[in-house]
């Protein structure tokens, strides 16, 4: 009775494999051999997207319930296998200059990346765990990856323990789902959900400690004290994958969880997910003001941004759904292209990381201001550059919604939000450089990253329909009608 | 009448000029030489663009005239419209007529990052027409937001001391204005499914709605015009900009504010701008008369002339929300004269900043004696900006106080206070600074205006008397579409016409 299709997993079942492979080719050639296990992997990332354009387009639900493949799931795989390989190229350069180019490391990335797959498209509660698992323990890893650091192996283990924590409080709260329920697969539990003509109190308590497990993940606030301390302690690099795809893939499980099994109980989440929203917005707005570290200020940046994107959740939509999609597609890009001129920062060989490390950079690596003063704006969502149109369609979609106190708060926090930014294009522009010039030289490979960041972020008002109407499109496939 | 997307060529050719300028190479003089006249040229061939807009114009039309639209966000049903009417039309040619002007002020002096500065120029010019030409609000947004990014970087990289507070200033105040008006605009499209402008003012909501879609408007232009309480910004944006920036600021920019006024407030919300009608007088009163109060005490010549401007523009308000013919084409008219003559006055402060680098006006005196053909330009200005018949000034602030005079006599009085301290405050300037003692030695070997500062000036002053005139030129192209507007509130707002309003 058991259908045995393994299709729709492929490219979570190749990335594994190519992981390990490459993982046991690197055993064999030793760490010289880390570049091209680096490449290896980004081609392994571009291989399964290949295969996920290769999947039909309709839902397919297999292995008994464990995994749904839908437009959705293949929207966000795609921006969570666009993350990891961008993160994979901007390491590479970064970890021979540190000396810590070890083969481990592109390995775990594409783990942490086929966990993120898993979670993006399953159905049950168990595979969710699971790809959540996997997923944390190799970015655990990942922020301790320098062991021979201070800051780093205090990164790792801070967000090791807290993120046992949240992973804990999750089974929790699957434990009580299942108790209430009678069930962890997605539609068994929407179905008895929706007998109840009150959900027991019981499944709100399991629903909202399941909310704080994965707030967590996204590093929503009042579950975002971890985020600033491993950002700043973690590799730039890591930190890079860190803002990137593992957000998209918690969001993305968010969604898929409030949207799915959890849709009879919208009115409650619905406030849960106003309370996280405005209190995200708010203090990434605040809090980021008053940092000198510029990987802090991206750590509050990424606070605030995922508040935004929960606005779009919390307008419990269609449209706001869409937005939503939007809206990390364009984070993910704005983050490759931050990051890719963060990994820059480096003088005397050392890589810096304070704010005053940027000043007078107009005057001595002027392309490299400009593209950071672009992303800077297009963060703080001033038109016309893309990370308005994000704002817009969330905007949008809560105004339709009746969201007005969210957004409100969202474009007042927006405009707070761009009083730091602007402090990164003053120390830039406004200022004449006062310490000794950052190194020259800029691979080639995050060169073009960071060349094709600004393609997307400066040109995406000329051809803005296409792509908003493939994330509306992927957002339809939550609400099977 | 025209095959081509005019509109949309005026828009993007100074985009297009700036990413010319990227190509520019060489050693440094080099590229600042041709950054310069490739901004010149670029700019040049757009005010013909302009020009040719104004020939083709159909005056006797009130409709939006060189209609562009095409589909753009199309998921959201959102349109690439551009258009102009009578209301907009002045505007487009104000911004392509002084961009060229600004970039010949900067000529000299602007000597550091040239190419930036002619880039930031333009780009800044696309955004400006942009603006008056969108007939989509988001799109409409997307330029009035844009112009931000370029002002914030011409203030805060080539501005005087106290730049950086100032750029903040300026970007901070007007975003947080602006953001409340995008979520009105968001709100108007969930209610009516549409963010097409003509549309949208075709058929106002409903009243209670209004109110507050009103305010959330309201808090944008207010702070772009800027009206009091909210000008603080202006005063110091206009001190620390370069004076190409000032001039483009005070020209076009606080343009913006009237301008979304009689784009969105009036037509869109005709109930709430009848609602808000004595609010908006007491507030341009107060504009009028406390800005002229300051502006009488101000030692800097830069910070004296933005109070004047903060003054001008509570004319402009008073003269809209009069909501009579006189009222609405005597403030389109002020703000056409106006960014014509307060630009020119910028310039003026420019020319002997330039010279000496002080705006303090104690730091002149008697400087007629080695700068008469400048003394005589400042002048024409000076009377202009007082309001003397035969100068722009003067029609605007008469048909503005025209209109105050029908609905409200006290209101008209007091507004009419501020003419004279106007007159006070700009004569006691010119005569400090042109007359005044012969004191000190290096005002008095400043050379007169050279002949690009002539030039200039004389360019200024020419459609400032003409204009002071002949306004019919300008006033039978606005008629038109400021009579549709005044039918159009009246017909959806309250139905008392204006004589009966008025006062005893």
């Amino acid at each position: 009775m058991i259908s045995f299709n393994l299709i729709p997993l492929l490219p979570e079942i190749y990335l594994s494999l190519a992981a390990m492979g490459l993982l046991l080719l690197g055993v064999f050639r030793g760490n010289e051999s880390s570049s091209v296990i680096s490449w290896a992997c980004v081609m392994a990332a571009g291989i399964a997207a290949l295969l996920l354009l290769w999947m039909p387009p309709e839902r397919m639900i297999v292995l008994d319930g464990m995994i749904t493949m839908d437009r959705f799931s293949v929207f966000m795989k795609y921006l969570v296998l666009a993350g990891v390989a961008a993160a994979i190229i901007l390491s590479i350069e970064y970890m021979e200059r540190e000396k810590a180019a070890r083969f481990e490391y592109p390995v775990l990335v594409l783990l942490a990346g086929a966990g993120m797959m898993i979670m993006l498209s399953a159905s049950n509660l168990l595979a969710v765990y699971m790809g959540l698992e996997l997923q944390s323990l190799s970015l655990y890893v990942l922020t301790a990856f320098r062991r021979d650091s201070v800051h780093a192996a205090e990164a790792g283990l801070k967000y090791f323990i807290l993120g046992a924590l949240s992973s804990g409080m999750l089974l929790f709260g699957i434990s009580l789902i299942y108790g209430f329920t009678g069930s962890i697969d997605f539609g068994l539990i929407h179905s008895s959900l929706s007998k109840f003509a009150e959900i027991p109190a019981g499944a709100i308590v399991g629903l909202v400690f399941i909310l704080a497990g994965t707030a967590f993940k996204i590093s929503a606030a009042p579950f975002h004290m971890w985020t600033p301390d491993v950002y700043q302690g973690a590799p730039t690099a890591v930190t890079a994958l860190l803002a990137m795809a593992p957000k998209v893939a918690a969001i993305g499980l968010l969604m898929r969880l409030l949207l799915g099994p959890f849709e009879p109980a919208a009115f409650q989440w619905q406030q849960i997910i106003w309370f996280l929203s405005a209190a995200s917005m708010i203090t990434g707005a605040f809090a980021a003001m008053m940092q000198s570290d510029i990987k802090r200020l991206m750590a509050y940046s990424s606070i605030g941004h995922m508040g935004y994107a929960l606005i779009g959740l919390a307008a419990f939509s269609q449209a706001g759904a869409g937005a939503v999609c939007l809206y990390m597609l364009i984070y993910v890009i704005m983050g490759a292209g931050a990051f890719a001129v963060i990994l820059c920062l480096r003088r005397d060989g050392r890589s810096c990381q304070r704010i005053e490390d940027l000043s007078g950079l107009s005057r001595t690596h002027p392309l490299l201001a400009y593209a950071m003063a672009i992303l800077m704006f297009s963060m703080a969502g001033i038109p016309p550059l893309a990370g308005f149109f994000g704002k817009l369609a969330i905007f949008q979609s809560a105004m339709t919604a009746g969201l007005y106190g969210l957004a409100i708060l969202g474009v007042l926090t927006s405009v707070v939000a761009a009083y730091y930014y602007l402090r990164i294009v003053k120390v830039m522009f406004f200022e004449e450089p006062t310490v000794a010039s950052l190194d020259r030289g800029m691979p080639l490979a995050r060169g073009l990253i960071l060349i094709l960041c600004l393609v997307f972020v400066t040109g995406f008002i000329l051809a803005p329909s296409s792509i908003m109407a493939t994330a509306q499109n992927a957002a339809a496939a939550l609400f099977p009608e | 009448m025209i095959d081509f997307p005019l509109l949309s060529l005026m828009t993007f050719l100074p985009l297009a000029g700036a990413l010319l300028l990227l190509a520019v190479r060489g050693n440094e003089e080099a590229v600042a030489r041709n950054a310069r006249y490739t901004a010149l040229y670029a700019s040049l061939l757009t005010l013909a663009l302009a020009v040719f807009m104004l020939v083709k114009f159909d005056s006797s039309s009130a409709d939006f005239q060189f209609v562009e639209n095409s589909a753009w966000l199309r998921p959201l049903g959102i349109n690439y419209h551009l258009g102009v009417d009578g209301i907009s039309l002045f505007f487009v040619l104000l911004s392509a007529f002084l961009t060229p002007v600004c970039i010949l002020s900067a000529w000299t002096a602007i000597g550091t990052r040239v190419r930036e500065f002619m880039a930031a120029f333009l780009i800044l010019e696309t955004f400006m027409i942009g603006t008056f030409c969108a007939l989509d609000s988001v799109l409409f947004y997307v330029f009035f937001e844009g112009v931000l990014l370029p002002m914030f970087l011409i203030i805060g990289i080539w501005g005087g001391k106290r730049r950086v507070y100032s750029a903040y200033k300026f970007f901070l105040y007007t975003l947080a204005g602006s953001v409340l008006m995008l979520l009105a605009l968001l709100f108007l499209y969930a209610q009516t499914g549409t963010t097409d402008i003509p549309t949208l003012m075709a058929h106002p909501v409903a009243e209670n709605i209004q109110i507050w879609l009103w305010l959330a408007f309201f808090a944008s232009f207010a702070v772009k015009m800027p009206m009091w309480p909210v000008h603080t910004w202006l005063p110091d944006a206009h001190v620390e900009a370069p004076t190409a920036g000032s001039v483009i600021l005070a020209g076009v920019l606080l343009k913006m504010g009237g301008y979304g006024f009689l784009r969105f407030s009036l037509p869109m919300f005709p109930d709430a701008s009848l609602y808000f009608q004595p609010l908006m007088y007491g507030l341009s009163i107060i504009a009028i008369i406390y800005t002229s109060l300051v502006a009488l005490v101000q030692t800097d010549m830069k910070k004296l002339i933005a109070y004047s401007s903060v003054a001008h523009m509570g004319f402009v308000t008073l003269g809209i929300f009069t909501i009579t013919t006189q009222g609405i084409e005597g403030s389109i008219f002020q703000m056409l004269s106006h960014g014509l003559i307060s630009g020119a006055l910028f310039l003026c402060v420019g020319v002997v900043y330039d010279r000496l680098h002080t705006r303090e006006i104690a730091r002149y005196g008697g400087i007629v004696e080695n700068m008469p053909r400048y003394a005589t330009l400042f002048m024409i200005f000076m009377l202009g900006s007082v309001g003397l018949p035969g100068t722009s000034g003067f029609v605007g602030e008469f048909l503005t106080l025209l209109g105050a005079f029908q609905v409200n006599t006290g209101i008209a009085a007091l507004a009419a206070t501020g003419v004279v301290l106007g007159a006070a405050y700009m004569l006691l300037l010119y005569r400090r600074v042109i007359f005044g003692p012969r004191e000190n030695a290096d005002a008095l070997a400043m050379p007169d205006l050279n002949g690009r500062e002539l030039f200039l000036l004389v360019l200024l002053a020419a459609p400032v008397l003409y204009l002071g005139v002949f306004p019919s030129s300008v006033m039978s192209r606005i008629s038109p579409a400021a009579e549709r507007l005044l039918n159009h509130v009246r017909e959806h707002g309250a139905p008392a016409p204006a004589s009966e309003r008025a006062a005893p």
